[in-house]
């Protein structure tokens, strides 16, 4: 153990558990004001009602999400301090347009909507979710295509004398095509996880459908139920979409990811798509690995990294070989079965995710709710199956580029910050990872506090006989 | 003025706005057991909650400053950015673990109603918030001293020698300022117990500042240099708006704090130009402006976008502040 593995495991760790809660903040804040704009056309008060119960199970969620991120735009400099100063110039860029365009909006607009039920006029209040939620969908945008430069480096030069690299086409940097697709792709997958909350709290409202406070609770699930499940198959639609332009942008720009994440060791031009594969363990680290057992569809990885049956598609040991000559001596491959099982892990989970979502349309169509109890179990069961999906996916983007931080440019055991000490990174790990986990107890027992005292907690349902009432209190602390 | 010089400026501009607003949260946050205290259980929860709202549609926003400084900083001075951050390591890492309870505390402190859960938060809010105010001060007075800053740009200093005397000082100069700050504008923003409170509060708080402020600004002086108009304004402001809250005016006090923290942070960027981190092992090792920087395209393009959005920003952020103009009673807390 030194400095830099436990800088890398804090890197992950805190990242990770950030993306617990951004997509979940990315898919929601929509959800919530469709809810609401439902409310303001049609005036129904069981549209309110969904608006502030959904609103406020998003603002426990978003709390977590904000904090933890404040922890990242820390951290580069503080664990990686040469990558920092190697990468500011183009790497700042998109970051500080994420602060000034996003995070403002998201945090200012949040406020005013969480405080301005009785202050602002109904449009403008409404339009104060819409711009949160703009800033939370932006943010995902500049981040994600600082994240992409760092896969796939463009518009930039590296200073011959100062070794750092230098902007020379911001325009390059925010239309990079990594950028676009992973945006497509990680926005639709926030879809399908907030899609898939909406379905899970539904279902488990309906599962108690007896216990329900007001007989209009159970009506107001069911449609929550469908918009949900709607949600998820659209999104679910671009996930598939753009997972597959990943595919082919990957096998272009990171061959040696693709290989890995397929446990492809030698070059083939029909490659199969591997189910189930075993490596060789008597290979050394250093030597031409190869797999002792590998499951196959034929053709099926070459049509999808490019399109064809017949492309071609790098193997490790070729690729290994290929970067020896062009970046000196070392190791090129990440770690092969953790991407290798983080792939399928992602397809499996996700998909299964989304399969769920298509099922549940089907049973629920035409105003049907079905009474086997099971099948709310695994509409529940579908949300934690697709958040670690999310998880396992940055696990192959991230650990699938090592050992670079940026390809091709710095790799990650220079990355870190010479000055910091084996203690310090200690220190803080250790720090992160116990507040982290008290922090995730006491916000899943809030979420579930919530669930359970359901709609009528947030908005009282109004007596035998009576009517709604007309104003709307505000949230406070 | 050349484009690095001008960054540096924005920077100081951005954590100038970061230390007026978050610097009332964090007074707020500190007097919340001060200033909630009541005979009954009730009243002690009503005037705490008078407290939480005050800040509570604006601390978010506020707390994005520091997120946007330091962006702006990673991005036109990445090795000042770098070596700041890895060399003020445990410090950082206290103020980032506050920053997080803090947060959180906000917002799930009225989410379930059991005493226990809400003294919880509250000792979460009150340490989450003195930690940070504390902290900073400590943090800008190495940058204005300098640290062990080799030639390869890493910071060697450890824990103790951030601790000098000089540093705590600086560390009590924001820490009570803040505090005033926070009286102050809790007075301003609130009716009933709570305004009566804060306004005691910073009849007592504000000598200390103004003492601190004094102090800390004549020691910078005679070590390092410091320009002398922010650092009277800086001392005349606190001054006035100690003053100015003894005598009721509310509004004039809070303005007149909020100028004193803006100047008080110009002086400490205006003693460290045209350096950004002093190097106590050999001046030649100092981090400068025109060596942190980015190169021009880059520091183009970020003044294209500060120029764009930055006013934006300041524009929707004021009409929050307007929007939420009145004071929080405990009838509307209740
Ligand atoms: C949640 C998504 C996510 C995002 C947006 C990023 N990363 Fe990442 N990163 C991970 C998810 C991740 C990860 C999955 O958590 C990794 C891979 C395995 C691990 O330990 O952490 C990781 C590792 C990782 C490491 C440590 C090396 C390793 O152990 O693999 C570095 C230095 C970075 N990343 C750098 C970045 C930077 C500078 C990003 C800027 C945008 C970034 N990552 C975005
Ligand atoms: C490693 C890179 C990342 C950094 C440096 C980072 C930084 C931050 C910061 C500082 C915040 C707090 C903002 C506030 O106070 O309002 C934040 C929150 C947020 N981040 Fe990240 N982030 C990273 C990864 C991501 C990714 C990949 C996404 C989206 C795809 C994302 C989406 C969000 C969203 C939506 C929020 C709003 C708060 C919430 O999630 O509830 N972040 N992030
Ligand atoms: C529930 C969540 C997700 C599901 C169901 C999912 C599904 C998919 C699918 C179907 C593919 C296409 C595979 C192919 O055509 O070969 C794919 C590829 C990819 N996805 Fe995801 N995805 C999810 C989330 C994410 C996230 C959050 C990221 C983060 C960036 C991500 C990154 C990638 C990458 C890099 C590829 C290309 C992998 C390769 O072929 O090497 N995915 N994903």
């Amino acid at each position: 153990m030194n400095a830099l593995d436990l800088a890398r495991w804090q890197f992950g760790i805190t990242t990770i558990y950030h993306f617990l809660f951004v997509p979940l903040t990315i898919g929601l804040s929509v959800v919530v004001a469709v809810l609401q704009t439902a409310w303001h056309r049609t005036g129904k008060a069981e549209y309110l009602r969904a608006t502030k119960f959904f609103g406020k199970l998003f603002l426990i969620n978003f709390a977590m999400g904000v904090v933890t991120g404040i922890v990242q735009e820390f951290q580069f400099g503080m664990n990686w301090s040469t990558y920092s100063t190697f990468v500011g110039d183009v790497f700042g860029a998109p970051l500080a347009l994420e602060a000034l365009l996003a995070f403002f909006l998201e945090s200012t607009f949040l406020g005013l909507w969480i405080f301005g039920w009785d202050r602002l006029s109904r449009r403008v209040h409404l339009a104060t979710i819409w711009a949160a939620a703009i800033g939370s969908n932006l943010s995902a945008y500049f981040i994600l295509a600082a994240n992409a430069w760092m896969r796939h480096p463009v518009g930039f030069a590296v200073d011959p004398v100062t070794r750092r690299a230098h902007l020379t086409d911001i325009w390059a940097v925010l239309t990079n095509t990594q950028a676009w697709s992973t945006y497509l792709h990680v926005v639709s997958a926030s879809f399908v996880v907030a899609g898939l909350f909406v379905v899970a709290v539904s279902a488990y409202k309906l599962l108690h459908r007896d216990r329900a406070p007001h007989a209009s609770e159970p009506g107001m699930f069911q449609k929550a139920l469908r918009a949900g499940l709607i949600t998820t198959v659209l999104a679910g639609a671009v996930l598939i979409y753009s997972g597959d332009h990943q595919a082919k942008l990957t096998a272009r720009y990171e061959p040696m990811k693709l290989a890995s994440a397929e446990a492809l060791w030698n070059t083939e031009d029909t490659a199969g798509f591997s189910l189930f594969a075993i490596g060789d363990p008597s290979v050394g680290a250093a030597g031409p690995g190869g797999n002792i057992l590998d499951l196959q569809v034929p053709y099926v990885l070459s049509f999808l990294a490019t399109g064809s049956p017949s492309g071609e598609v790098h193997g490790i040991n070729d690729l290994q070989q290929r970067y020896e000559a062009q970046y000196g001596p070392g190791d090129y491959a990440p770690n092969i079965p953790v991407i290798y099982w983080s792939f399928r892990l992602m397809m499996g989970l996700g998909m299964a995710g989304v399969v769920i979502g298509l099922l549940g349309l089907w049973v629920t169509r035409r105003g049907a709710l079905p009474e086997q109890r099971w099948m709310y179990r695994v509409a529940m069961a579908a949300l934690p199956a697709a958040l670690m999906g999310n998880i396992f996916c940055w696990v192959l983007t991230e650990m699938g580029r090592q050992p670079w931080t940026v390809v091709g440019e710095l790799l990650t055991a220079e990355s870190v910050s010479p000055g910091v000490s084996l203690g310090e990174v200690a220190l803080s790990l250790s720090a992160f990872t116990a507040l982290y986990g008290v922090l995730a107890v006491v916000e899943a027992r809030l979420l579930w506090r919530y669930v359970k005292a359901g709609p009528g907690n947030v908005m009282p349902y109004p007596g035998h006989g009576e009517r709604e009432p007309d104003d709307v209190p505000a949230f406070s602390y | 003025m050349d484009l690095p010089t001008v960054w540096f400026v924005a920077i100081a501009v951005l954590w100038t706005g970061y230390f007026v607003l978050e610097g009332f949260d964090f007074g707020v946050g500190i007097l919340l057991p001060v200033l909630g205290r009541g005979p009954s259980a009730g009243d002690r929860e009503a005037d705490r909650r008078v407290v939480i709202n005050s800040i509570g549609p604006v601390w978010d926003g506020n707390e994005v400053w520091l997120i946007t400084a330091l962006g702006a900083m990673f991005a036109a001075f990445p090795a000042w950015y770098a070596a700041t951050l890895s060399g003020f390591y445990v410090p950082v890492l206290l103020i980032i673990l506050a920053l997080i309870g803090r947060g959180v505390a906000f917002e799930y402190r009225g989410k379930v109603d059991d005493p226990r859960w809400r003294a919880r938060w509250d000792v979460t809010i009150v340490t989450g918030s003195a930690v940070p105010a504390f902290l900073w001060g400590v943090v800008f007075a190495n940058i204005v001293r300098g640290v062990e800053l080799g030639a390869n740009g890493v910071v060697t200093s450890d824990l103790a020698d951030l601790l000098n005397p000089y540093a705590l000082l600086g560390g009590l100069t924001t820490l009570t300022l803040f505090v005033l700050h926070g009286a102050v504008f809790l007075a301003l923003k609130t009716d009933g117990p709570v305004r009566h409170r804060a306004r005691a509060v910073a009849r007592r708080a504000g000598p200390v500042a103004l003492l601190a402020v004094a102090g800390f600004l004549l020691w910078t002086g005679a070590r390092h240099g410091v320009p002398a108009v922010p650092a009277a304004v800086a001392v005349a402001a606190v001054l006035a708006g100690l003053v100015l809250a003894v005598r009721r005016r509310e509004g004039w006090s809070f303005a007149a704090t909020a100028v004193g923290v803006a100047a008080f942070t110009a002086a400490l960027f205006g003693s460290l130009f045209p350096v950004v981190l002093p190097s106590l092992v050999d001046p030649a090792f100092d981090l400068t402006v025109a060596g942190a920087a980015s190169a021009p395209y880059t520091l183009g393009v970020l003044s294209w976008i500060g120029a764009v959005f930055l006013p934006l920003v300041i524009a929707y952020q004021t009409w929050s502040y307007w929007v939420f103009r009145r004071r929080v009673t405990r009838a509307h807390v209740g």
